[in-house]
């Protein structure tokens, strides 16, 4: 596909691949959840659907040639905001990794009772039993 | 798709391999010592609460991977991770409350230095290393109970009544 | 900034106890119900007695952390705030109440294990209508909707399912809200909803503002059940145990709506959903269809529960339709059809809880002449019916009434009809059911003995007090609706309006 010619400037696809990044991860996990069949290939959808958010979250927080957001010690003087990267993102991912983790607990129990009791772990064949 | 029933695999095939112990036994306490690093240096370095208590609940993990499981399940019960469980939560909460009960608002960590001998600006960094070895202990029970749920086979609860409605 | 303590001790009292239950309950199990209904009868106070203080002083501010916003989070009370505060402690008080004694039928050996997951999504719906910061908001709501799937999933036959298909589309709804949060810290780097409403003002020509606003209207659409995503809500309700359904399906969806009025009125103001984008009308086309399609699919039910099930989904359109019109009296019919919906619904899933544990089924047609051996249960349903129907002076027919005077204040003739059709709708598929329990002739009966050979009588006393509360509580709040509506209703209209 010749990209010049057809006048789409290449800027939007480069500068922002973060974002481009996010929402394939986010669709592929969404597929994953509506047409797979098996309850685990559902909840491992789920996981890479919340894992594309925390992903977009961290990326929107990072500059150019920043460090990590520690202040070491003895540090003197004022310091630049410019020199560390936003860790507000940060602190709400790992809120957000603590509700994925627990969502998949939940979602892997909800799993072992449904297969004790209809002994398949398949949609179709739940919905077939049911 | 069925799945494995896990009695017959655990019948064909006892897992016991001894390089796979010896090296778990030696490095299980450095873990743990590493997950209590990573709890209590949660600002100096990237760590925290969450992050220690997963390391110290994958420590308990790496035992039952090594051993037995249903082994490691009778030493770490299900009584005892739910104590823990409450345990690391009514710290948070009761730090959070005893700020509140020295004149503060909830969290406000710097009435604590009523009971501690320190400045106000100290009390808040203690404080904040208070909750999270009560997120620590919490998380750790959490992922321990999480991974007995799945991986054992529940021998040891007996009959299984069925939680549904008797229609 | 608030020096009482009542603002924190709404949340701090449930999430504490809740904590403590699991001990408890190692301990000494009996003691584990009483801690329950202290935690809970504390929380009501607390929220009562903010609700005064909001109505004398105005709105309430409250800093966690003495940290000011929009650096830390805060809780605010405006009126809004204090009112649906109110109705979900008290409902959840009375069904609390009345939880024991299905518990103990139902699934005594994990009775501690319900106490606690009870108070933790009381304390969610608490947190979330009380929050004044948008992240926390997320947090609360993953604490409800978790709380929720678990305690679904311990009901009969079905329900670990329909609480798996429940946990999937809860999850996409909190991820979509949590993405709208993103895209607003992106572009003004708040979380504090009276922050963002000052900061975004200037920025409603900007796209990212309008994904952002997309994204919260699908997310809180999927956890309020409205139309097009309301597919978990029958087969998660139906199937959920009596305790639990009588307390998640007049409040969750509820709150939902709250959250959905912040959203539209509060954060965004109504110059940018009403005026800028058409968002409020879509809104309100959507939720036509969901009262036209909640009524006709309740029609052809024969499971008494999923019926109520498919008449809360054209419930829970009323609210939509009342914030979707946009004007004074429509969100004045919307909110006081918060409060009477969360009563009615408390009441009626209550009523099928009862009968369904006496009797052991649930299908409209064998439920004849049961009111013979339950009279005071079967009267109970008979007034909350009414109330739906929308009769004076029950307090279904006030909130239908400004709802409908909202539809004509708006020029929406189309909905004007759509309201008195589905009130038609919800007619016959009420009386249908009281003349099946009425007015049947008197030999047909098939419920006959209980199971195990136990005689049919009524309702144990823990359920028949909270559900003769309930009953009271809509004939009486209808008829002091004039009152509620000028000191509470009045004052929580957004501006702009």
């Amino acid at each position: 596909m010749k990209i010049k010619e057809r006048g789409l400037p290449l800027e939007w696809i480069v500068s922002k691949y973060n974002y481009w990044i996010y929402i394939l991860l986010m669709m592929i996990g969404f597929y994953a959840m509506i047409g797979k069949k098996n309850l685990v290939k559902k909840v491992i959808g789920m996981n890479i659907f919340q894992t594309s958010i925390i992903l977009y979250f961290i990326s929107i927080g990072s500059k150019k040639g920043a460090t990590i957001p520690v202040v070491e010690h003895g540090h003197g003087g004022t310091i630049q905001a410019i020199q560390y990267i936003n860790p507000i993102p940060h602190v709400l991912m790992l809120t957000a990794i603590v509700v994925m983790v627990s969502t998949f607990g939940v979602a892997m129990a909800l799993i072992i009772m449904i297969y004790r009791k209809y002994h398949t772990i398949e949609e179709d064949e739940i919905l077939k039993l049911r | 798709m069925h799945l494995i029933n896990p009695e017959v695999l655990q019948v064909i095939a006892p897992f016991e391999d001894v390089i796979i112990r010896t090296v778990c036994r030696l490095l299980i306490p450095f873990i743990q010592l590493y997950g209590l690093y990573v709890i209590a240096h949660g600002a100096e370095s990237p760590g925290g609460g969450f992050q220690g208590g997963v390391i110290l609940g994958a420590s308990f993990i790496l035992l039952s991977l090594a051993y037995d499981v249903d082994e490691v399940r009778k030493r770490v019960s299900e009584k005892k991770n739910l104590i823990f469980c409450s345990v690391g939560l009514l710290i948070y909460s009761g730090i959070g409350a005893v700020c509140l009960a020295l004149g503060g608002n909830y969290l406000n960590y710097s009435r604590l230095h009523h009971l501690l001998p320190v400045d106000p600006v100290y009390a808040r960094a203690l404080g904040i290393f208070g909750i999270e070895v009560g997120v620590g202990i919490t998380v750790m029970a959490v992922m321990v109970s999480i991974f007995f749920d799945l991986a054992s086979n529940h021998e040891d609860q007996g009959e299984r009544t069925s939680l549904g409605m008797d229609r | 900034m608030t020096t009482s303590s009542y603002p924190i001790l709404i949340i701090i009292v449930p999430l504490m106890t809740s904590f403590l239950i699991p001990l408890v309950g190692w301990w000494r199990k009996r003691f584990c119900y009483p801690l329950m209904i202290a935690a809970l009868s504390i929380s009501t106070f607390s929220s009562v007695a903010i609700l005064n203080e909001v109505i004398e002083q105005g709105t309430l501010h409250y800093y966690l952390g003495n940290w000011d916003p929009p650096w830390g989070i805060e809780y605010v009370f405006d009126h809004l705030n204090a009112f649906v505060a109110v109705i979900v402690s008290v409902i959840s008080l009375l069904i609390g109440i009345s939880s024991k004694s299905m518990v103990e039928k139902e699934f005594s050996q994990k009775a501690t294990y319900f106490y606690c997951l009870f108070l933790l999504q009381v304390t969610g719906l608490l947190g979330i209508v009380v929050t004044g910061d948008a992240f926390n908001l997320y947090v609360f709501l993953e604490i409800a909707s978790l709380a929720g799937y678990t305690l679904i999933a311990i009901g009969e036959d079905g329900a670990p399912f329909a609480s798996f298909n429940y946990m999937l589309y809860g999850t996409v709804g909190a991820c979509f809200y949590l993405l709208g949060v993103g895209y607003l810290y992106i572009v003004t780097g708040s979380l504090n909803m009276a922050d963002l409403a000052r900061l975004l003002p200037g920025l409603y020509h900007s796209k990212v503002v309008l994904m952002a606003f997309a994204f919260f209207i699908v997310g809180v659409a999927i956890k309020m059940a409205l139309f097009p995503v309301h597919v978990w809500l029958p087969d998660a309700y139906t199937y959920a145990p009596s305790a639990v359904s009588s307390l998640v399906a007049p409040l969750t969806t509820k709150v939902g709506a709250y959250v959905a009025i912040r959203i539209m009125y509060t954060i965004f103001t109504p110059s940018f959903t009403r005026d800028l984008v058409p968002a409020a009308t879509i809104l309100s086309w959507i939720s036509a269809s969901a009262i036209l399609f909640g009524c006709i699919l309740a029609l052809a039910q024969t499971d008494l529960k999923r019926m109520l099930a498919y008449v809360l989904v054209a419930e829970m359109g009323y609210i939509a339709l009342g914030i979707g019109l946009a004007n004074k009296n429509g969100l004045m019919g919307a909110i006081l059809h918060i409060q009477n919906d969360a009563l009615m619904m408390a009441s009626l899933f209550l009523v099928v809880g009862v009968l369904a544990s006496k009797t052991g089924f649930r299908n409209i047609y064998q439920f004849k002449n049961i009111h013979k051996k339950m009279p005071i249960t079967m009267a109970i349903f008979v007034v909350s019916a009414l109330s739906i129907i929308g009769i004076p002076p029950t307090c279904g027919f006030f909130s239908k009434w400004y709802l409908l005077l909202g539809a004509i204040d708006g020029h929406q003739w189309f909905f004007v009809a759509v309201l008195l059709a589905s009130s038609l709708f919800n007619a016959i598929l009420f009386f249908r059911v009281i003349e099946i329990v009425y007015f049947s002739p008197s030999e047909e009966c098939e419920h006959g003995a209980g199971p195990v050979g136990k005689s049919l009588d009524e309702a144990p006393l823990s359920v028949l007090i909270p559900m003769i509360l309930l009953a009271l509580g809509i004939l009486l709040l209808g008829v002091l609706s004039g009152k509620i509506i000028s000191t509470i209703i009045q004052f929580a209209i957004p501006k702009g309006l």
